[in-house]
């Protein structure tokens, strides 16, 4: 009989502590979160501009505004709109508010933008970019698994110096039937293009940067742009830097992408080679794009249209300016909630079931980014 | 010529043989006619019926690659004689050049390698190619890329023409430094010649079958300049019905390239986009070792690999793949309207790369560059006509 009642006594006393244990288990996990949430609320919320745009840009905004909630990323977001106005002194420009705006929060988030054609008035993209003086167009191109194209291991970063070069827009006609147009390059914004790259190259851990030319044609002008960045090299000796023709990187680069990592070059090349690179991985609506300018200014885009074809009718793929919007966050140092956010769209996107239609698949764009939110939220 | 010989047969008769007609073409050239291939009339043969064709082999793998066209032509009996040229991309002075250009003026026709340009050296020290074709005003650059069956590549059946001005655009070498840190490079842009090369396409388009020609620029940007090229090619697209004409940014067509290059027929552009747009589709056939490449003026004809390298790190080492440089021979011949040994030698090579399969290193194979041509001479012997002892 006693020694019943002793066990009885014991296996009281055991499931007794081992509640005890799950209830102390328990509250310790709750604390834990506790204390992370509080720490989460101390980081400081940062603000971005988000402008977004024409066209589908409104929707896809708001998608990636949704996705930042769930991934609760420290952002709050200012919307503005860019539609040209025309200043005191008879010049185009943007609204002061977007201006003052952007100046204050110094990152922005850029949906695509409608070129109106012969509204009077430059692109807005060319505004912008002369209003903040974005000099280096970076353009990070990843393979993504579960987009299936004929080129599978790409990772390489494109930096195209988007001030200067063949695009200043001047030309002349000199007589009938004879133009010419200036390409242009200079000391200054060939060292400063060279001097982002090699900073990129190096807080991304990459280990080449690759400058890409034609200076046995056009000796002065891509030979000055290369002796800068050769200039440049040698304070950073960390990260290895070669030269390559234009046309053999062309021809490299669509038989076997692997073989690059950073280039570098102004910006006619990088308009060629940056769309095509877009092109290995699947094209401009899973591309993500980051503008860079003086006074750490930088504006993120998606590069593709403003489809009017499809805007308002929930279809649009947010993916594009998804990425840019992780590329944002990477920039601001949020390394945590970037690579939470990009693995939750790229893991829907290996899934396969709940693609928009220029995926391949034929869900609805609201369904694709409930899906992204939803993985983002059980990561917590 | 052929008035000459209808007036001079009856008189002399029969002994005559060949005589007029060589007597002919000389009195009576006809080299002065524009032609827009240059394929209507071939230079004349002086010397018993032997073509003279000027010979540059240039530098790193052109040199053996030409010895290997020279060793093909002598087995299989072509008559072509070659009159070689060397030029030293070392030197600074321009007589080297210069002699190459003169040979080139004799002879009508060349066959050449590409020719290293050093461009740490001055800006005054041009590029020798460049001079060769803007000296000989070779306009047109025509380059037909098609994927080889035998040939592992990501995308299969492209059949693509290229035509790239090749005189004047961001080539012109004019460039200027006004205040020290800020240098200027023109791109020049005529009507003339842009008129010329898009005439040249839709000709070439017509002659060859051809459904569609599309003209890459990027006119948004450079409104005069491309704007230009652009009028002028709708201006002679208006005079070919019979070919669909549309236009493409270069950006958007190198994007199109590599996701869906069969949409593509024909293509022409200024000179910089078809340096870009020629490398990615010898890329997306093959590599530079496959595609031959031709350059066309009024009077004279060079032909060439189509990607233009010098591979010096491959020279010498006997794995460089000889198949652009014997194409770009066969080209050759078709212009000297020798056809028949021309598709025996391009017969041979198909049969090498797609049934042999006998390919060298860049396109995945193991074998040598003598090997591969030693396979071409064998197939050719087999098939029948004269040959000279392998």
């Amino acid at each position: 009989m006693d020694g019943f009642v002793v066990l009885a006594i014991l296996e009281t006393l055991v499931t007794a502590a081992s509640s005890v244990q799950t209830f102390v288990l328990k509250s310790s996990n709750s604390l834990s979160k506790l204390y992370i949430e509080s720490l989460r609320k101390m980081l400081p919320i940062q603000t971005v501009t988000l402008i977004p745009g024409d066209g589908i840009g409104p929707e896809i905004s708001t998608a990636v505004m949704k996705i930042f909630e769930a991934a609760k990323a420290p952002i709050q977001w200012e919307e503005r709109n860019v539609t040209a106005i025309k200043g005191p002194g008879g010049r185009w420009m943007i609204p002061p508010e977007a201006k003052e705006s952007m100046d204050k929060n110094k990152i922005g988030l850029k949906g695509p933008l409608k070129t109106p054609i012969a509204a009077g008035h430059p692109s807005m993209n060319l505004l912008l970019r002369k209003t903040f003086d974005l000099y280096a167009n970076v353009r990070p191109c990843v393979s993504i698994e579960g987009y299936k194209t004929p080129y599978t291991d790409v990772d390489l970063v494109t930096i195209r110096e988007n001030t200067e070069g063949e695009y200043s827009g001047i030309e002349h006609l000199i007589v009938d039937g004879v133009v010419q147009s200036i390409k242009l390059i200079t000391e200054e914004a060939s060292r400063r293009i060279a001097e982002y790259a090699f900073e990129y190259a190096r807080n991304n851990q990459r280990t080449s940067v690759t400058a890409v030319h034609k200076a046995n044609i056009m000796r002065m002008s891509d030979g000055l742009f290369l002796r800068k960045c050769r200039e440049v090299a040698e304070n950073y000796k960390d990260v290895k830097f070669t030269e390559m023709y234009l046309d053999t990187v062309c021809l490299n680069m669509v038989q076997d992408p692997s073989q690059f990592d950073v280039l570098v070059m102004p910006n006619l090349y990088g308009d060629i080679l940056s769309d095509l690179c877009a092109g290995l991985i699947g094209g401009l609506g899973v591309t993500p794009s980051g503008n860079i300018g003086a006074h750490g200014v930088a504006i993120f885009e998606s590069v593709h249209g403003t489809a009017p074809d499809i805007a308002g009718k929930d279809l649009a793929n947010p993916t594009a300016l998804l990425l840019s919007a992780v590329m944002m966050l990477r920039h601001m140092g949020l390394h945590g909630h970037a690579k939470k956010i990009e693995t939750a769209c790229f893991d829907t996107i290996r899934e396969k079931k709940v693609l928009t239609k220029d995926l391949g698949g034929n869900s609805k764009c609201s369904e694709f980014t409930a899906d992204i939110c939803r993985r983002v939220q059980d990561m917590d | 010529m052929a008035t000459l010989t209808k007036v001079l047969k009856p008189i002399l008769g029969s002994q005559l043989g060949n005589t007029a007609k060589v007597f002919g073409a000389a009195v009576n050239s006809q080299r002065g006619k524009p032609t827009y291939t240059g394929r209507t009339i071939p230079p004349p043969a002086k010397y018993g019926g032997r073509h003279t064709v000027a010979l540059i082999p240039g530098d790193g793998i052109g040199p053996e690659l030409l010895n290997h066209v020279r060793e093909l032509f002598r087995f299989c009996c072509v008559p072509v004689d070659f009159e070689v040229v060397h030029v030293n991309s070392a030197s600074t002075r321009e007589d080297d050049i210069n002699n190459a250009i003169m040979a080139i003026r004799r002879n009508g026709v060349a066959l050449k390698g590409n020719i290293e340009t050093n461009h740490t050296m001055p800006p005054n020290h041009k590029s020798r190619n460049n001079l060769l074709r803007t000296s000989l005003d070779l306009y047109a650059n025509m380059m037909h890329c098609q994927s080889l069956p035998g040939v592992h590549t990501r995308h299969k059946n492209i059949d693509i023409i290229i035509i790239r001005e090749n005189t004047e655009g961001e080539y012109s070498s004019l460039e200027h430094e006004s205040v020290s840190g800020v240098v200027e490079s023109l791109k020049i842009i005529t009507r003339n010649n842009s008129l010329r090369i898009a005439d040249y396409a839709f000709r070439l388009a017509r002659d060859k079958g051809r459904r569609r020609v599309t003209a890459v620029h990027k006119a948004n940007i450079m409104k005069l300049g491309d704007g230009l090229f652009l009028q002028c090619c709708k201006e002679v697209a208006s005079g070919y019905p019979d070919i669909e004409f549309d236009s493409m940014i270069v950006d958007n067509t190198t994007m199109q390239l590599v996701s869906k290059p069969h949409q593509f027929d024909v293509m022409l552009m200024p000179n910089l986009y078809g340096n870009v747009v020629s490398n990615v589709c010898a890329g997306l056939v093959g590599g530079p070792g496959l595609v031959p490449g031709a350059n066309y003026g009024r009077d004279y004809a060079v032909f060439e690999t189509a990607t233009r390298n010098t591979g010096k790190s491959i020279a010498n080492r006997n794995i460089a793949n000889p198949t652009a440089m014997l194409l770009a021979s066969c080209l050759m011949l078709d212009h000297l309207k020798l056809h028949d040994y021309a598709n025996m030698i391009r017969g041979a090579i198909l049969t090498t790369m797609n049934e042999t399969r006998l390919h060298t290193v860049d396109i995945g194979g193991q074998g040598t560059t003598s090997e591969v041509v030693q396979s071409i001479m064998r197939i050719i012997q087999s098939s029948g006509p004269l040959t000279t002892e392998i």
